[in-house]
């Protein structure tokens, strides 16, 4: 007995030397990168750290600047909030739809599949530019489309009514990869809860609000949390698109951050407004997180 | 009842001709921003700046894929971009599978809890780091280098990765390794012999999928890479777009177009993989 209890626990001290072999590259990164960063950040908010990063305790005035003085700050979070509002739901119903109606047994599934995924693999400064060039007020495709119908549309991305709605549009483009992680959210609902609902005589529609929605709920809150995470970090588009512009319509609070940091050289400030974006995203994760239960159906 | 069915093959016809047409309607919309800047990198300058623009090209101009790539050093920049996208990705597939083997192999104190931090750091948000980091690299001299871009790589590479293979991991018998270990292999040796050989799918998806987001990604480079000659592509093209804008939209969509076509043709022969990661990751878990 006692024997034993020691060769166990010779095992359990092999198995933990083998444990933190393992994942010291990650362990590494996790506390150099990630904990010691967050830390450091939070900190920095409160000094006015330039370039180097080096700087003086300030107490709260980063926080009151950016609360009662920068204008940019509200426009800012007022843009990424919008462009959240506007994104993330769209982006959810269009790629459910397109799951689904990829899972009714339709013909050239691959082919489909490469179709939709082509925009979002190909998503870099390339497609943007391109994007650019079709919403182009002038001489753009867009417009060409509109000019059809006899509309004469605005110059999108100058004008500041539109400017936003053009991002949104650019990246409702882009939802390959949503779609099939939809695709394969609806697939793996089991085909017996289909053969039954069919034998009680329930119509295609009747199935889409009874089984397919309620059973896809998981990947549908998946897709929402990594959605509303990175559509809060919007920042690649209006860089290279408009640069905040016109009149501040697409500055988001990453180009924010980006600004006050690398060409302003405030790293305090910028950290101020990272921490901002952080509880914000922190405070919305965390409310549906709490909610999940009243809409979620886990199987097992 | 025959009409019954008769009716329902009818009813079935329609719902299948309006999913087609939405289908096809989705795959142009998909598709057709492709075949526009296919041929406006034909275009002069001044057929690409009429309106109401033209379809096709009334002369096919080659000469803007020639001027456009002259306009900055793409040689370079591509040279620069293959091959910091050749080392990440190699060292993505063995940093993750080799961390994800410790997560899934040894039950040991705290592996629950390091595991909960993993997970935790997916969902969180890039800007809280980015400053402390970048002065981090900065300290180091690496500011300007490719290390900050290829650290993260050698340091695990991701916690999605590490998931993914961690997930396959679990799933091999465990006959597998005992029999590895009996035969008086160590953990390691049972690692690169019996492990990774095992899981060539989860490299495959692991392995391309960092292809391309090397290969696209714009944020990180332009964030530590200054100097001209180090510029990767994504930031390339930028500096091409600021200093030239629309004004020669045809060499500009002439670069645009060959600077994607690596990320098309990798995806046209790994496509396979790539929706095998989708499926891997099993989201409910």
């Amino acid at each position: 007995m006692n024997k034993k209890k020691k060769s166990m626990s010779a095992i359990e001290k092999r198995n933990t030397r083998n444990f933190y072999f393992y994942i010291f590259p990650w362990l590494l990164f996790f506390i150099v990168l990630t904990v010691y960063p967050m830390i450091k950040s939070l900190t920095l908010s409160f000094t006015d750290s330039s370039f180097d990063g080096k700087g003086a305790f300030i107490g709260f005035e980063n926080f009151i600047y950016a609360f009662t003085q920068d204008t940019r700050f509200f426009q800012a979070f007022k843009n990424t909030i919008c462009y959240v509002l506007a994104y993330v739901p769209l982006s959810l119903v269009i790629s459910f739809l397109l799951g689904w109606l990829l899972s009714r047994h339709i013909k050239f599934l691959g082919l489909w599949r490469t179709i939709f995924y082509l925009p979002y693999i190909t998503s870099g400064v390339a497609v943007t530019i391109l994007w650019g060039w079709i919403f182009n007020g002038s001489y753009g495709l867009i417009n060409y489309v509109l000019s059809f119908f006899g509309i004469t549309g605005p110059n999108w991305l100058g004008d500041k009514h539109f400017a936003l709605a053009c991002i949104v549009v650019m990246n409702l483009w882009a939802l390959g990869n949503q779609i099939l992680i939809m695709l394969a959210g609806i697939q793996d609902i089991p085909a017996s809860y289909y053969e039954s609902a069919q034998i009680d005589g329930a119509s295609t529609w009747k199935q889409l609000i009874s089984i397919t929605i309620p059973l896809s709920t998981p990947t549908i809150y998946f897709n929402l949390v990594i959605g509303i995470i990175n559509a809060f970090q919007l920042f690649n588009q209006p860089y290279i698109l408009t640069q905040g512009g016109p009149v501040n319509s697409t500055v988001t609070v990453s180009m924010l951050v980006f600004q006050n940091a690398f060409e302003y050289g405030k790293m305090g400030y910028a950290s101020c407004i990272a921490w901002c974006l952080f509880v914000v995203i922190m405070i919305i994760t965390g409310v549906i997180q709490t909610t999940q239960h009243k809409w979620v159906f886990y199987d097992d | 009842m025959s009409t019954k069915t008769k009716s329902k093959t009818a009813h079935n016809r329609i719902v299948y001709t309006i999913i087609y047409i939405i289908l096809i309607f989705c795959a142009v919309l998909c598709v057709f921003p492709f075949f526009w800047m296919i041929t406006t990198s034909f275009k002069s300058t001044a057929e690409a700046y009429s309106f109401p623009p033209t379809i096709l090209p009334k002369r096919w101009l080659f000469s803007n894929f020639v001027n456009g790539l002259q306009a900055a050093d793409f040689g370079r920049f591509t040279v620069n971009t293959v091959l910091l996208v050749i080392v990440n990705t190699v060292a993505t597939v063995l940093s993750s599978a080799f961390v994800a083997y410790g997560f899934a192999k040894f039950p040991a104190k705290g592996s629950k809890f390091w595991y909960t931090c993993l997970m935790a750091t997916m969902m969180l948000p890039g800007q809280v780091t980015l400053i402390p980091q970048y002065l981090l690299y900065y300290k180091f001299h690496m500011v300007d280098t490719y290390w900050p871009l290829i650290i993260p790589s050698i340091l695990g590479g991701g916690a999605y990765n590490i998931f993914l293979y961690r997930q396959f991991f679990l799933s091999l018998p465990k006959e597998l390794s005992e029999a590895a270990m009996i035969d008086g292999a160590n953990s390691f040796q049972t690692f690169t012999h019996v492990m990774l050989p095992s899981v060539k799918p989860v490299s495959m998806c692991v392995g391309v999928m960092s292809l391309v987001w090397n290969w696209n990604d714009f944020y990180n480079p332009l964030i530590y890479i200054n100097t001209t000659s180090k510029f990767t592509v994504s930031i390339g093209l930028q500096f091409l777009n600021s200093s030239m804008g629309t004004t020669k939209i045809g060499q500009m969509m002439a670069v645009a177009l060959i600077m994607t076509i690596p990320v098309m043709v990798i995806f046209f022969i790994c496509q396979k993989y790539f929706v095998e990661g989708i499926k891997m990751s099993g989201i409910k878990g």
